[in-house]
């Protein structure tokens, strides 16, 4: 048996080495379900909660994170991935926890100031050098010689709300005239190069495909790209109005309760509201609500008028079943 | 024995040249230039930024991790797929032939489909994972959930590779080794795994490569803890994600490297079951 005593025994010895290097000497650990491209953001906010939480209670804490596409994110919440708070970039993600796991209350929006959303974005255009088609707005997208690039709104965040920004553009534009509207939002669509499943896969597109002449996306990924990639010269144009995109985060009460992490969950959260963090949060290319920070900031921010959801479709709901389920007015304008 | 009226196609010296070069083509664009581009991309920033990629914490852990859910995979699917070869082909037991069947699940199952079916087991909304939950215990989205989907997905290697060698060498061996008086275990250490050790370190290899490779089951059921339980193939897909490209790049020139040193050894084992072969076959002439 001497062949399987020694198979035991490095078994053994590399199941040792990894689960203590895990359990590095914290007081206390937290579980962060975050979307995809938050990494670096929370890497720099948890060092800066650490720091923060030592001062007050003299603990140690480590955050872990976990990063994905936050829909999917949520469903494994609901599987059993024992996170404590969620900082997703969609409001429905959330709502799911709550509607399919009971995992927070309903009213989790009124738990934290700006409909706990301490951060929030909007769609901005990403151009190529020089902006040779001189693209302003979104009626400039709807023309003729310019074809842009976003992910499907069917299948990602990040193209619903660009489908949405173009949409509350045209409802302010010809008011009640629904089918002008409808006529602008068929045409913007129409003027869509690619459709990519994914914000990334819309990325590579546009930028090492080479394809369309605008791709839009969050504003504050828009700036991550052009640091990506500097030898492309990619220019950022904030259109007058935008979709207000915003960035929720809950306790998911009853993971945290089980861990024993209530407390320290919520002044995570409320932490992300501090001066201090709205700063860092800035320097990640979001917009934040504290009013000194706006100021510091107010070059890289150019002012423009936010459309929410309650105004274009009342709610996330509505807009759900109104206009993205099938044969709702998405399909419905994008058939050719 | 050829005629010039009995050319058969390919010989003439055209056809066979663009067959050639078509084939070389082929296996140019589709196979070496991607490899070649992983490591240009990976080291496209220079040898430092390549060594920076690769000591970052978070890669470090994921090689960890992807190392020590192989180390435990490989003996589990050995020890399993000897038992099952050994079972099958030698002993007549009805239900056998749908045995044989059934261990080919996981080839025909695709990897997505085996996490998902994992995690509605096992997930909290789950049939056991329920009565999991309040044990405490936490399968899914954590390295025993990784380590269950990867022992499913590699499980039929060994014994795919042990079942046609040992159908193909019979049991006569094995019964000599009996009537002179061989305990089971001496049975299987003197007789068995010498005639077996080339096509069982075979079933390693391929077993180890998978393991280490295996994105779409332990995709579902990792949960993307980044440090904790994100393995190589899945931190290639977050570094891209994170618009770290020359990272993603790195990450995935290791598993490049391992799927290279998979096939050098597997060569070897081949050549190597060549040779024994053919002393073989010379000793019985």
């Amino acid at each position: 048996m001497k062949l399987a005593k020694q198979v035991k025994t490095l078994a053994a010895a590399l199941a040792l080495g990894f689960s203590a290097a895990q359990a590095q000497a914290a007081d206390q650990s937290l579980l962060n379900s975050s979307y995809d491209i938050a990494r670096e953001l929370f890497a720099s906010y948890n060092e800066h909660f650490a720091d923060y939480w030592k001062n007050k209670t003299g603990q140690t804490v480590e955050i872990r994170q976990s990063h994905g596409g936050s829909s999917r994110q949520a469903q494994a919440i609901i599987q059993g991935l024992r996170a404590d708070v969620v900082t997703y970039n969609q409001v429905t993600d959330v709502d799911v926890l709550h509607e399919r796991g009971n995992l927070l209350p309903a009213d989790w929006r009124e738990q934290l100031p700006n409909a706990s959303s301490p951060y929030y974005s909007t769609m901005a255009y990403l151009v190529r050098k020089g902006n040779p088609k001189n693209i302003q707005n979104w009626d400039d997208l709807a023309r003729e010689d310019v074809s842009s690039v976003f992910p499907n709104p069917k299948t990602s965040g990040n193209g619903r709300y660009t489908y949405l920004a173009a949409y509350g553009y045209a409802q302010q534009v010809f008011g009640d005239d629904q089918a002008a509207i409808d006529a602008f939002v068929r045409t913007f669509l129409n003027r869509v190069a690619v459709f990519d499943t994914g914000g990334r896969g819309a990325t590579t597109t546009f930028v090492e495909r080479g394809i369309g002449d605008v791709l839009l996306t969050f504003e504050s990924e828009v700036n991550n790209i052009i640091a990506e990639y500097p030898d492309h010269g990619f220019e950022v144009v904030v259109p007058k109005v935008s979709f207000l995109a915003e960035f929720p985060v809950a306790v998911v009460e009853r993971h945290a309760e089980r861990n024993g992490n209530l407390e320290l969950a919520r002044a995570y959260l409320e932490e992300l509201y501090s001066e201090d963090a709205q700063r860092l949060l800035a320097g990640f290319n979001y917009r934040v609500h504290n009013e000194t920070v706006q100021a510091e900031f107010a070059d890289q921010f150019p002012p423009l008028e936010l459309l929410t959801i309650e105004q274009i479709a009342g709610s996330w709901e509505s807009a759900m079943t109104e206009h993205f389920a099938n044969g709702g007015k998405l399909d419905q304008l994008q058939r050719r | 024995m050829r005629t010039a009226s009995h050319l058969r196609v390919g010989d003439q010296p055209w056809v066979k040249w663009s067959l050639i070069s078509l084939a070389l083509t082929l296996v140019g664009l589709l196979l070496v230039v991607p490899l070649v581009a992983i490591f240009a991309q990976a080291f496209s920033g220079g040898l430092q930024t390549y060594v920076a990629n690769l000591t970052d914490y978070y890669t470090l852990r994921a090689i960890g991790l992807t190392l020590f859910v192989a180390a435990l995979t490989v003996p589990i699917n050995l020890v399993f797929g000897v038992f099952l070869a050994w079972l099958v082909t030698r002993f007549e037991f009805p239900g056998r032939k749908l045995l044989i069947t059934l261990i080919d699940i996981p080839f025909a199952v695709s990897p997505v489909v085996a996490g998902l079916l994992y995690l509605l087991l096992y997930g909290s909304n789950g049939w056991l994972g329920g009565w999991l939950m309040d044990q405490d215990i936490q399968l899914m989205f954590s390295w025993p959930g990784i380590l269950m989907v990867t022992v499913f997905v590699t499980c039929p290697f060994v014994a795919r590779e042990l079942i046609p060698l040992m159908q193909q060498q019979g049991r006569e061996e094995e019964e000599a080794g009996v009537t002179l008086g061989a305990s089971g275990w001496q049975l299987f250490r003197r007789v068995t795994l010498p005639n077996i050790q080339w096509a069982l370190i075979y079933g390693v290899v391929l077993t180890n490569a998978r393991a280490v490779g295996e994105f779409g089951a332990v995709s579902v059921v990792s949960g993307n803890i980044r440090g904790e339980t994100n393995t190589l193939p899945l931190h290639v897909e977050l570094l891209y994600q994170d618009y770290n490209v020359v990272g993603a790049f790195t990450s995935a020139s290791l598993l490049a490297g391992i799927a290279l040193l998979t096939l050098l050894v597997k060569s070897f084992i081949e050549w190597r079951q060549m040779r024994q072969r053919a002393a073989l076959s010379e000793e019985e002439v």
